[in-house]
C-alpha cells in the first residue's frame, strides 16, 4: 500500500513537473546561426540499433562514441565518418541506463549511468580503470525510491547525470536527478568538495537536478541546471561565479577544445510538454565563456534536421557539433557556418 | 521508511569505524602487479564477490556482470542472471566461463576451492551453495533459491521466503534457525574431514555445519553482540585442527569456534573483517580484510597478517582506486603465503599481490 502510494505521489510529481518544465528563452535579438545536417550520418551494420541516444562524444581521432539505451544499455563506437567500429563495454556491470560518455584529454572514456549509480572510465581500448560510486546490491531486492532524498554521501552517486575533467584531471560529476550537487574528485578518485546536496534548491551553488556538465580550460565548472532553469558557472573550488537564465530551460551544455572555446546551450524540448511549445523551444545557443550569447540554430522537429530531443553536444570542434537525441534514438552531425560578426559597437543583446 | 532507518544505521556504524584498526601492527612491503588477469574484449568484471586458485594455480573468479532480470508475465516472478564465473589460467590469460546460464548465478558472494580441486560457489541471492568438481560440473547443492521474488518484498523479509530467502519455513531473519537453507549466504569452508561450513551470513547471522556429503549437521549462532553471536558473518575459514574462524564484521571481530561451534575466543581490533584467508600450509597465519565501506573511500581498508592466536605479523595497503589501494575487498585467496588474489567490490578488479 505504501508502495503504491509512492508510485501515485511520484506520477503526481511527474505530471506537475513535466507541465511546467519547458521554459521560453527570453533572450531577444539572437542571430540564427546557418548549418547544414548531414544525412544518415552513422551506419550501423544491419541487424543493430540505436535505442534512446542520450550521449555522443567523440576523442582526438574523431572517433565517435555513442551510449545509447536499447534493449540494454550498450555503448558504440564509430569511426569519424561515422562507420561502426565496435562495442565497448558488453553485459558490463556498470551499464544499466545510460546518460553520458565523455572522453578525457588522453582519450579515456567516461561513461555516467543514472540506474547503475556509476561513473566509469575505459581506456581509450575499452578496459575499466576506474569506477565511481556503487551500484544498488541486487540482492536488496527490486527498489523504489521513497520520500526524501537520505543525504549525499562523499562516494555513493544518486543517478548522475554528466562528468567533466579539468585541466589538472581533477573530476567533476554532476549528480543528479536525486542528488542536487556537483562533486569534486581528484584524478585518483577521492573526494575534494561538493557544491548543493540531496536537497534542491534555487540560490547560486544550489541546483534542482544538475543535467549537464562541463569544464572550461580554466577549470571552471559549468552546470546546466535543468528545473531550475539556468546554467550556472563555477570556479574550480565548486564557489558560484555567475548564472544565466534567459536561455530557456537549461537541459546540456558542451564548451569546445582549442584555445578559443565557445559554449553550446540547449533548450531542448521533450515530448509531453502543452501545445505551443515547439514554436519557441527546442533551439541550441552559441556563446563566449564570458556568456556573450553569439547566435543559435535548430528547432524541433522529428524529421532531420529537427531535435528531438537534444540530450548530449560533442562540439570538440565548434564548427562540426555531434548531437544525440533521445526520443528520436539518433545523432545528427551538424555543420554550423562560423557565428557572424558582431555588430557595430559592439552589441551584444 | 524502514530503509532511512537502515541508512541512518549504516551512517552511524560508518562514524564509529576507527580510523585503523590496530595502528600498531608494523607495516609490511608489498606490491601488486599490474594488469593480472587478462580478459577478451567482450568478458568484463563488475564487482568481484570471490577469487580462488587451484592446485595448479589457476585462478577464479566470481563476479556481478549485470543486473538479474526479473521476469515479468507469470504468476511466480523469478530473478535470473547476473553473475558469471570466470577461469583463467595461471598466467592470469582467460581460459573459460563455468556455468553460463546457471540456475544459482545471481549475486556474486564467494568462490572456494577445497584440497581436492572442487569449486565451492556462494551466491548471496539465489541463497545457495554450488560445488562443482575440477571439470566445472554440478557435483552438490546446498540451499534452494527462492520459487518467486516478491515486488514489493514480503513481510517478514528475508528470512520469510521472500527476497533473497531460501525458501520454505524458518524463523524471521537472524532468529538462527536450525535449517538447511540460508539467507544471503556468503562464504563456505572445510576442516579436514570434509565438513562444510557456510556463513548464513547477511540475512541469518549463524554457521551451519554439513557432512561432507551436504547432511545438516548443526548451526549456531544469531543476531546480536554476545559470544556466539553475529552482526553477519561475512566470511569463513577453518585451520587444520578443525577450529572455525568466522567474521563477524558487523561487531569489528573474528569469532573462533571448535568443530562443533563452541565459542572458543574472538580477536578484535580487525576492524571490518569482511574477508579471511587461512594458509595451508604448517604453521599457519591468516589475513583479514578491514574492509572500507562502500560509501567511504578515506577510512579502513588495509589488509592484516595475523597468527592464528591473534597476534599481528603486519598490515599493508588502504582503501582506494590505484593499485596497491584496495576498494572493499570481499576475497582473498592465500594458498601461497606471501602471493595472495585480492578481489574488489568498489573497484571492479582483482589484484595480485606480493607480500615481502
Amino acid at each position: 500500500m505504501t508502495r503504491h502510494l509512492f508510485s501515485t505521489c511520484t506520477a503526481v510529481l511527474l505530471l506537475a513537473g513535466s507541465a511546467s518544465a519547458q521554459q521560453k528563452a527570453t533572450i531577444t535579438g539572437v542571430p540564427e546561426i546557418p548549418f547544414t545536417s548531414v544525412p544518415n550520418f552513422l551506419k550501423l551494420p544491419a541487424g543493430e540499433y540505436l535505442g534512446e541516444a542520450v550521449a555522443v562524444a567523440t576523442n582526438s581521432k574523431g572517433n565517435i562514441f555513442v551510449y545509447h539505451r536499447r534493449d540494454t544499455t550498450r555503448l558504440f563506437e564509430f569511426d569519424k565518418n561515422g562507420t561502426f567500429i565496435k562495442e565497448i563495454g558488453k553485459g558490463y556491470y556498470g551499464f544499466e541506463f545510460a546518460h553520458s560518455v565523455r572522453v578525457d584529454k588522453d582519450d579515456n572514456i567516461w561513461t555516467v549511468d543514472e540506474g547503475a549509480n556509476l561513473v566509469t572510465k575505459f581506456s581509450p581500448d575499452g578496459k575499466v580503470l576506474m569506477v565511481i560510486g556503487r551500484r544498488p546490491p541486487a540482492v536488496d531486492g527490486p527498489v523504489v525510491t521513497p520520500g526524501p532524498n537520505p543525504p549525499a554521501q562523499k562516494y555513493i552517486l544518486c543517478r548522475p547525470s554528466d562528468v567533466g575533467f579539468d585541466p589538472q584531471g581533477n573530476i567533476f560529476i554532476s549528480d543528479g536527478y536525486c542528488n542536487n550537487r556537483v562533486v569534486k574528485y581528484d584524478k585518483n578518485g577521492r573526494f575534494v568538495a561538493q557544491a548543493g546536496s540531496e536537497k534542491a534548491g534555487k540560490e547560486l551553488g544550489e541546483f534542482n537536478l544538475p543535467h549537464g556538465l562541463q569544464v572550461d580550460g580554466r577549470g571552471h565548472v559549468w552546470v546546466a541546471d535543468r528545473t531550475n532553469n539556468r546554467y550556472q558557472e563555477l570556479d574550480n573550488d565548486l564557489k558560484p561565479i555567475k548564472e544565466i537564465t534567459n536561455l530557456g530551460t537549461g537541459w546540456t551544455l558542451c564548451i569546445s577544445a582549442g584555445p578559443h572555446q565557445y559554449i553550446f546551450f540547449s533548450n531542448s524540448n521533450p515530448n509531453g510538454n502543452p501545445p505551443g511549445s515547439w514554436q519557441n523551444t527546442g533551439e541550441i545557443y552559441k556563446g563566449e565563456l564570458d556568456g556573450t550569447i553569439l547566435g543559435k540554430f535548430g528547432k524541433p522537429g522529428k524529421i532531420v534536421p529537427g531535435f528531438q530531443v537534444v540530450h548530449k553536444i560533442d562540439c570538440r570542434n565548434p564548427n562540426e557539433l555531434i548531437l544525440g537525441e533521445i526520443e528520436s534514438w539518433r545523432v545528427q552531425k551538424y555543420i554550423l557556418q562560423p557565428a557572424p560578426p558582431r555588430t557595430a559597437g559592439g552589441e551584444r543583446r | 521508511m524502514t530503509r532511512f532507518i537502515y541508512a541512518l544505521l549504516t551512517a552511524t556504524v560508518v562514524a564509529a569505524m576507527p580510523l585503523s584498526a590496530q595502528n600498531a601492527a608494523p607495516a609490511l612491503n608489498f606490491d601488486s602487479a599490474p594488469a593480472p588477469l587478462v580478459l577478451p574484449d567482450d568478458i568484463y568484471l563488475g564487482e568481484v564477490g570471490g577469487v580462488a586458485t587451484n592446485s595448479r594455480g589457476e585462478i577464479f573468479v566470481y563476479t556481478r556482470t549485470g543486473h538479474p532480470t526479473l521476469s515479468m508475465g507469470t504468476a511466480r516472478p523469478f530473478a535470473h542472471g547476473g553473475s558469471r564465473l570466470f577461469q583463467f589460467d595461471r598466467n592470469g590469460k582467460f581460459a573459460r566461463e563455468i556455468g553460463q546460464g546457471l540456475y544459482g548465478f545471481l549475486f556474486a558472494a564467494q568462490v572456494r576451492v577445497d584440497p581436492q580441486d572442487n569449486l565451492w560457489v556462494v551466491d548471496e541471492m539465489s541463497a545457495m551453495v554450488m560445488k562443482f568438481d575440477p571439470q566445472g560440473r554440478v557435483a552438490l547443492l546446498l540451499g534452494r533459491k527462492p520459487e518467486a521474488i516478491q515486488n514489493p518484498p514480503r513481510a517478514g523479509g528475508p528470512g520469510a521466503g521472500g527476497e533473497g530467502g531460501g525458501g520454505r519455513g524458518g524463523g524471521p531473519p537472524g532468529a538462527g534457525a536450525q535449517q538447511d537453507v540460508f539467507n544471503r549466504p556468503t562464504d563456505v569452508g572445510w576442516d579436514a574431514q570434509g565438513n562444510i561450513f557456510v556463513a548464513d551470513g547477511r540475512g541469518n547471522a549463524r554457521v551451519a555445519k554439513f557432512s561432507k556429503d551436504g547432511v545438516f549437521v548443526k548451526s549456531w549462532g544469531q543476531k546480536g553482540t554476545a559470544p556466539g553471536q553475529f552482526a553477519s558473518v561475512d566470511s569463513i575459514a577453518v585451520d587444520a585442527q578443525g577450529n572455525v574462524y568466522a567474521a563477524d564484521g558487523g561487531n569489528m571481530r573474528i569469532q573462533v569456534f571448535d568443530n562443533n561451534g563452541t565459542f572458543k575466543t574472538e580477536i578484535k581490533n580487525v576492524g571490518n573483517a569482511q574477508a579471511i584467508c587461512i594458509t595451508t600450509a604448517a604453521n599457519q597465519v591468516m589475513y583479514v580484510s578491514n574492509s572500507n565501506p562502500p560509501n567511504d573511500l578515506d577510512t579502513a581498508g588495509e589488509i592484516y597478517k595475523m597468527r592464528l592466536d591473534g597476534s599481528m605479523i603486519g598490515k599493508f595497503g588502504r582503501a582506494g582506486k590505484l593499485l596497491k589501494e584496495f576498494g572493499t575487498v570481499n576475497a582473498i585467496d592465500c594458498r601461497g603465503e606471501n602471493t595472495l588474489y585480492v578481489g574488489e567490490v568498489g573497484n571492479f578488479r582483482v589484484q595480485k599481490l606480493t607480500i615481502h
